[in-house]
């Protein structure tokens, strides 16, 4: 399930909701993002992301539907807020229950980042001198390549 | 045809979207791209360097070469910080 929205959300309650009245499920991964006061040695006050309506929301379902070819997920949740977020807000929850704990804690760390470079967001940090735009990551692209061939990493492992 | 900007792109452009009419030669998004270059030096500083610019036409992400038409929607960004 995707949910776009710039409300916050309760992570004890999305986390109860996924696996209600299920007793197949035997793990739940959970990977929960949030605004960091510090960036590059500034004070951030505040950040606001911005996104592609539309576009967002299908990419997060494409990614979704990428986890569940990989691994064999029972649910996902991904919530991805937008507009203007202070730092200690929760930005972003991915979520994925499993018959066991591997499928679910590799799809969430595969789930994030793929988030990462793949997902229509963009940050804008205000601070003391300003508001900057977040540039994108070269160590986040590298760490969204590291899934880039299941195929591969599964013959390693064999 | 739809334009879309994001991120640093829209603010050096200075708007999040337009409706603009190109000339029949261009068909694909670098030709797009060069001539939206010409409309004014915001565009000429968001568009400079293409290695940062990513693109989406009709919400799917596509290469520079990618073809287009008058009815798309064409979007151009920054590489994208999700999560």
């Amino acid at each position: 399930m995707i949910k776009v929205q710039e409300q916050g959300f309760d992570i004890g309650a999305e986390l109860a909701a996924m696996t209600e009245g299920n007793h197949s499920v035997g793990g739940q991964g959970c990977f929960v993002g949030l605004v960091r006061d510090m960036a590059n040695e500034e004070q951030i006050s505040a950040m606001t992301l911005e996104h592609y309506p539309g576009m967002t929301e299908k990419q997060l379902a494409a990614i979704e539907e990428e986890a569940r070819n990989r691994w064999p997920l029972q649910d996902v949740l991904i919530i991805h807020r937008y507009g203007r977020l202070e730092p200690g807000d929760r930005i972003v929850l991915v979520a994925t229950t499993s018959t066991h704990r591997e499928a679910a804690l590799e799809s969430c760390h595969f789930l994030i980042d793929w988030l990462k470079t793949k997902a229509p967001f963009w940050k804008l940090e205000a601070s003391e001198t300003g508001e900057s735009w977040v540039a994108a990551r070269d160590t986040d692209d590298d760490a969204a390549e590291r899934w880039a061939a299941p195929s591969e990493n599964e013959l390693e492992k064999t | 045809m739809q334009l879309l900007y994001f991120g640093w792109i829209r603010t050096r452009i200075g708007t999040g979207r337009e409706t603009l009419e190109p000339p029949a030669d261009i068909t694909n998004v670098k030709t797009l791209v060069e001539w939206l270059k010409n409309r004014g030096e915001g565009y000429q500083e968001a568009l400079e360097d293409l290695s940062v610019i990513r693109v989406a036409v009709n919400q799917e992400m596509v290469d520079l070469d990618a073809a287009i038409s008058p009815g798309d929607e064409v979007a151009l960004f920054p590489p994208m910080t999700g999560g």
